[in-house]
């Protein structure tokens, strides 16, 4: 998408992040994603009268490793109380930091090379989730919101990045790059779709050289795709608006992905109606040089980095490539195909296995499993289905692949029972047979299909599809 | 100055209704309130910290370490109504629909 000549878009990005943590922000209740409704809460996360809350430290750790990562100077800091009621919010106030955030003033740098700012990456706690009801056809519950407050102050790190961003494709391309580091520095799963990771974005338009316009936030963006499309949607709207002689209203917005648009949710609030002030039951936030140090030496190598050395063994990598890429980062088994490629695997069966063949929730696949089972599949011992039925078991019990292979009755039918099957087969099937022999080349997998079945799965697709073309002629 | 506006402001930002009489009687002792605390702006604090807290203390902090919540029936005994074991509210308009 290209906006009208003369015109650019400004984009910054706040994206919130919920901590890997077990428990939550301010008390020991866990931090649980799908737990049966108002089983994680107690007397701090309901903000009943007389609890207090304590800060938990892993938290604090893991928002020091997004700020390291981000390059951010870690600073002094301290908490603040912001004032608003909602149901969601049980305390009608969010503990957050305001005047001084934990981690500010990094960069992030993108695959395209550009650099954004991070102006600060601060601590505050999630709210409660609530569910609204439709108001038609209930006699009772009609017009009402129900509160969960299992993510009640659930620890949230909030990355507000500069207005660097100057096209919808930088800025997914930004929060793909963040995402794959929260996932790196074990801060964050970056699942958009559960809401562990939220992007917001601060759209406004200018002529180019002019001082910046009137911003709108959007929310509901769900996926990278919706958050591309939004600011795309978003940037025309305003310079259609501006060039008719109208003027943008500082308001939040909604994105409707159904419908592909944009829809005011609520004019701004001053900030000054949120009437920030120090919270009083929490001290401040000051980790010293050598807990700064201790966090950073735990931090591996970030994506960037390791991207790079997996592109170094690869080569170059196709368009569908990247995407195997970006899984392989974000699953850390970038070691496991580097390993494999060093064993002799080829590196496009490496990339591609290993992007697709070895989820899990077990204890990962070793590299010696890993490469073993592709150098058997390389030498034609297995079949591609094979392989990857291999894989999905070492991925899910682990184990020897010779041993896991040997076990399913996975071996190589000789070509003599292949032959075998396959007279069987077109003996039983003379019309498809003839069709086929008169240049129908389809029905090859309509044969291929049937001594599989026949064999079991045993058989080798490309082996069959040789045998066949041999009896053509 | 405090104006009378200012304290309507704040009271709507606070959820109260208060009659004209109200803001009226607020607004007068809001603002000897506010004259009392700008005795301190009079002092002379040049070189000295703000002081948020009393105690010199930094770095609080707790293992993140589970401990037991709530039994869930005491938690929605508290809650004004109930539907599907979450707290029911009246519809909360123009937001997240």
């Amino acid at each position: 998408m290209t906006l009208p000549d003369g015109w650019e878009m400004v984009v910054g990005l706040e994206v919130h992040t919920e901590l890997k943590t077990r428990t939550k922000m301010f008390c020991g209740c866990r931090n649980e994603f799908g737990a049966p409704p108002n089983t994680h809460v107690c007397p701090v996360c309901l903000g009943l009268p007389g609890s207090l809350p304590v800060l938990n430290e892993r938290a604090v750790e893991l928002a020091m490793a997004i700020g390291l990562a981000l390059h951010c100077t870690i600073a002094p800091s301290t908490f603040h109380r912001k004032n608003y009621f909602y149901p969601d919010m049980p305390k009608d106030f969010q503990i957050s930091q305001y005047d001084r955030p934990i981690n500010a003033n990094g960069y992030l740098d993108l695959i395209d090379h550009s650099r954004v700012g991070i102006e600060r990456a601060h601590l505050e706690e999630d709210t409660g989730k609530s569910t609204h009801l439709g108001g038609s056809g209930r006699l009772h519950g009609a017009d009402r919101s129900l509160v969960d407050y299992n993510r009640s102050g659930v620890p949230l790190v909030e990355i507000v990045s500069a207005p660097d961003i100057r096209s919808s494709a930088q800025a997914r391309a930004y929060a793909s790059e963040l995402r794959a580091i929260l996932i790196a520095t074990g801060a964050s799963d970056g699942r958009m779709e559960e809401g562990s990771m939220r992007v917001d974005a601060n759209v406004s338009v200018r002529r180019a050289g002019q001082p910046y316009g009137t911003r709108c936030e959007i929310k509901n963006l769900n996926s990278l795709r919706s958050l591309q499309r939004a600011i795309d949607y978003e940037a025309e709207r305003q310079v259609a608006l501006v060039e008719s002689g109208e003027v943008v209203r500082q308001e939040t917005r909604h994105w409707d992905e159904a419908r592909g648009v944009t829809a005011t949710m609520r004019v701004k609030e001053e900030a000054d109606d949120y009437r920030y002030f120090r919270e009083p039951d929490l001290v401040d936030l000051a980790p010293d040089a050598s807990w700064v140090q201790r966090v950073r030496s735990g931090l591996g190598p970030l994506p960037a980095e390791r991207r790079a050395a997996l592109l170094a063994r690869v080569g170059e990598v196709s368009e569908a490539q990247r995407d195997a890429v970006a899984t392989v980062i974000d699953a850390g088994r970038d070691e496991v195909v580097r390993g494999a490629i060093d064993r002799g695997v080829d590196p496009a069966l490496a990339l591609a296995r290993a992007a697709n063949e070895l989820e899990s929730e077990g204890p990962a696949v070793s590299v010696d499993a890993f490469a073993e089972t592709l150098l058997m599949e390389q030498r034609g011992e297995l079949s591609a289905t094979q392989s990857k039925a291999v894989l999905a078991a070492l991925a899910q019990e682990g184990g020897d692949p010779h041993a896991i292979a040997a076990q399913r009755g996975f071996e190589r039918l000789s070509s003599n029972s292949l032959g075998a099957t396959l007279d069987e087969v077109i003996d039983q099937h003379p019309d498809e047979w003839r069709r086929y022999r008169d240049g129908d080349d389809k029905l090859a997998q309509f044969f291929v299909g049937l001594v599989m079945k026949a064999t079991r799965g045993q058989a080798d697709g490309k082996a069959v599809i040789a045998e066949l073309a041999a009896r053509r002629g | 100055m405090l104006r009378r506006e200012d304290v309507a402001h704040v009271a709507r930002l606070a959820r109260l209704t208060l009659s004209d009489e109200e803001l009226d009687l607020f607004t007068d002792q809001l603002a000897q309130v506010l004259e009392h605390a700008s005795d301190v702006a009079a002092l002379d604090l040049e070189g000295v910290e703000a002081t948020a807290h009393p105690f010199g203390l930094v770095n609080v902090v707790r293992a993140d370490e589970p401990q037991p919540s709530l039994d869930r029936d005491e938690v929605l005994a508290m809650a004004p109504d109930v539907e599907d074991g979450r707290f029911a509210v009246p519809r909360i308009l123009g937001e997240d629909q």
